[in-house]
């Protein structure tokens, strides 16, 4: 039957997938929280142990995209579309400087010898272990997030491009907007979680 | 009404032909019956596992297969029966199938992502095929997976695990579309209090779904990080603290107790009004029990974990919730033995199983209590008592309510009737070989004989004898039910649209369904449950 397309439902299946990402990583952050408990001391070193001008960098780059995925939305509604392009290019590229800072921040840290199962990991105290293993689970976890977010993205601007988004059908562009926020969301947390603990 | 062509001559998209017309279908109707067959294929897989085990325990000592092989078969009996056969049955096949034309709709909101969870689940089962017969076996680990033992056997743990995270996926992304089904695609005259309570208690279990199924997800993918990096987040020798993942387990894995027993509960509640042509009692009641449970349902994770080690508070609290868990369930088992009284009841194969369904659940949920009060479950933690309690739950239940449901809505699903004598008996002879099956294990429990163990005490072979020849009773008499049912394809007795005199929406349209469900404009009804018209219809005949 053709029926008119219902953007409200096409939302809110949207948004009950969203929720359920944050329990994903809701299950991590109970584990954050029971063993920030148990080990404060050496969450608080291995905080000082990242790099927080990276993460810094990384936090507001992410912000920045999600300014401009969104103001990509408000330009596809003004039937702006090589604008609507244009930003959603930089945002891309934005989740590529994210994953490249990531990637020397992480490499960094293996040259340290600071890795899951690593000799100093594992020879050392058990708190920073966990901490470390947690910055690893959590940060991985989230750039494959992150990398999922740039496809949909990346699916979104070949629409754009192709014409099948446009101003009265961009429900695939604002779930895509919609889910890199969720990917910028969680690295709210994450950040001051890892990097500024005390 | 002859002339509608049904959704099986009529392929959705339009314009597929043969296989295609059922593989890329978006029909929820089509969808419903194709997880009907993959569900009942692992039914029986899992089935026969059970009846391996079960004939090892017969007598004492090695029976017919060696430890390894037992740890094994008990793990695969598990996860299919929990992810392949339970928690999708009542959603996936009758969900599917009803929950729009109970709403008075042609579709679910998303019937491609619809037709991508069917895939995920067989994807998910042929991982879990594919792990039995690759790397180093099927795990022995049972379908908890609890560390350390998950992360450092050597079995094919991974995949298994992976096959689970998947199968979860699909059931979650099925909730996700009902609720969205449920709140936009409704025919605009339904409100919330004109919901048939089948439809209702699939919207409860939806929600559960999609609250408790990413923590299971994450867990899983923990189980696969530890076995793959080590790095350490269960391992004590870390700094890690294995009752963490215990914690995180059954966070999911309680809640995902409620998405098995929900919709089962939403089929009684269907059945039990039709054939006593009453009105249900307390309507309002099981609505809200429903959601009631979905809610407490959620906080009382750790009534597995007693003897795991946790404060007393923490003990306390748990049981405390425990014991309020029971009251919406007590509240529907009222309501549905309320709405027969002063009913007139007309005894048919599914009211019969309905009737099973009940007795065994309030075993079930009485044994429940038992175990939820902390000193009792002390003394029997790990036993056979739980086994024996949670099968009085999940298959006294939900399997109860998914034969009920089976036997209710055939004539809908496939426009043909069975025959009612060999339904009775095999429906009987299975309840008779589940007591037989299922008491003994109780006692054997309060006894001491602990659960999952491949060999035991002279004093337990009375009782284990007693189970044995009881699983062989419940496996014929399953047979007998689904051999009838088949049967009833080479009969071909046809089924009018309203064989029960049922009131729902799936009543007044043809068996089976047109393609769109719907031939003219769905009348609502101001209650979804009024008899008056059926009542004087059948007093009309007698005169």
């Amino acid at each position: 039957m053709n029926r008119p397309i219902d953007k409200t439902g096409i939302k809110i299946g949207m948004w009950l997938f969203l929720y359920s990402e944050i329990i994903l990583f809701g299950g991590l952050f109970v584990l954050y929280a029971v063993y920030f408990y148990t080990y404060p001391e050496f969450f608080a070193e291995g905080g000082r142990e990242l790099d927080r001008k990276i993460g810094a960098v990384n936090t507001v780059v992410l912000l920045i995209s999600s300014f401009t995925v969104a103001a990509s939305i408000t330009a596809i509604q003004r039937k702006a579309k090589k604008q609507a392009v244009g930003f959603l290019i930089f945002s891309i590229l934005c989740g590529v400087i994210f994953l490249v800072n990531k990637y020397f921040e992480w490499s960094a840290k293996f040259h340290h010898d600071i890795y899951p199962n690593s000799e100093t990991l594992v020879s050392g105290e058990p708190g920073l272990n966990i901490f470390f293993g947690l910055y690893y689970v959590i940060t991985g976890l989230h750039g494959l997030h992150v990398i999922a977010g740039m496809t949909l993205l990346s699916i979104s601007l070949v629409l754009v491009l192709a014409g099948r988004i446009n101003e009265s059908k961009y429900s695939m562009l604002e779930n895509s907007g919609l889910y890199w926020h969720l990917v910028d969301l969680i690295w709210i947390f994450v950040f001051p979680l890892f990097y500024l603990v005390l | 009404m002859t002339t509608t062509e049904s959704f099986y001559d009529t392929p959705s998209p339009a314009g597929l032909t043969g296989i295609r017309a059922w593989l890329l279908t978006h029909d929820h109707k089509r969808l419903g019956l194709m997880y009907m067959w993959a569900i009942l294929f692992w039914f029986v897989i899992a089935m026969l596992c059970g009846l391996l085990l079960r004939t090892e325990l017969m007598s004492q000592g090695r029976t017919i297969m060696g430890p390894e092989l037992y740890n094994s078969l008990f793990t695969l009996h598990g996860v299919i029966m929990v992810f392949l056969f339970v928690i999708p049955a009542v959603p996936a096949i009758f969900g599917n199938f009803f929950l729009p034309i109970q709403l008075g709709t042609d579709d679910v909101f998303f019937p491609r992502l619809n037709l991508f969870s069917w895939y995920l689940f067989m994807f998910g089962g042929l991982l879990a095929l594919i792990s039995l017969f690759s790397g180093e076996g099927f795990p022995d680990t049972g379908w908890t997976f609890y560390v350390p033992f998950s992360v450092e056997v050597n079995t094919n743990v991974s995949l298994t695990v992976m096959a689970a995270f998947i199968l979860g996926m699909s059931s979650m992304l099925t909730g996700l579309n009902f609720i969205t089904t449920f709140h936009r695609m409704r025919d605009k005259k339904m409100g919330l209090m004109q919901i048939p309570l089948f439809t209702w208690s699939l919207y409860a279990t939806a929600w559960v779904q999609i609250l408790a199924t990413p923590v299971i997800s994450i867990t899983l993918v923990l189980v696969v990080v530890e076995r793959l990096f080590s790095v350490g987040l269960f391992d004590p020798d870390k700094g890690g603290d294995p009752i963490l993942y215990q914690h995180l387990f059954w966070m999911y894995s309680h809640p995902a107790v409620y998405i098995m027993i929900l919709p089962g509960m939403g089929v009684i509640s269907e059945i039990i009004p039709v054939f006593s042509r009453k009105s249900i009692f307390g309507y309002k009641a099981i609505v809200w029990s429903s959601m009631g449970i979905a809610v407490a349902g959620s906080l009382v994770w750790a009534h597995h974990m007693y003897t795991s080690g946790m404060s007393d508070v923490s003990v306390f609290f748990f049981s405390l919730l425990t014991f309020l868990v029971a009251i919406p369930s007590a509240v529907k088992v009222f309501s549905w033995i309320a709405t027969m009284y002063k009913g007139s009841i007309e005894m048919t194969p599914p009211l019969l199983l309905a009737l099973i369904f009940i007795y065994l659940f309030s075993i079930g949920g009485l044994t429940g209590l038992v175990l939820g009060a902390v000193g009792p479950d002390i003394h029997v933690h790990d036993t056979h008592f739980v086994v024996a309690h949670f099968h009085f739950v999940m298959f006294g239940g939900t399997g109860f309510a998914f034969f009920a449901a089976l036997h209710f809505w055939w004539p809908k699903m496939f426009g043909i009737m069975y025959d009612f004598k060999k339904a009775y008996i095999g429906s009987v002879l299975t309840a008779i070989g589940f007591l037989f099956h299922y008491v003994p294990m109780l006692i054997l429990g309060m006894q001491g004989m602990p659960r999952r163990y491949y060999d035991y005490l002279p004093k337990y072979e009375t009782g284990n004898f007693l189970a044995g020849f009881g699983a062989y009773l419940l496996c014929i008499g399953i047979l007998i039910m689904f051999v009838n049912l088949l049967m009833s394809f080479r009969q071909r007795v046809p089924a009018s649209s309203n064989p029960w005199g049922g009131t729902t929406l799936e009543w007044t349209v043809p068996s089976p369904p047109p393609v769109h469900n719907f031939v003219e404009k769905p009348q609502i009804m101001e209650f979804p449950y009024d008899f008056s018209e059926i009542a004087a219809q059948v007093k009309g005949n007698k005169r």
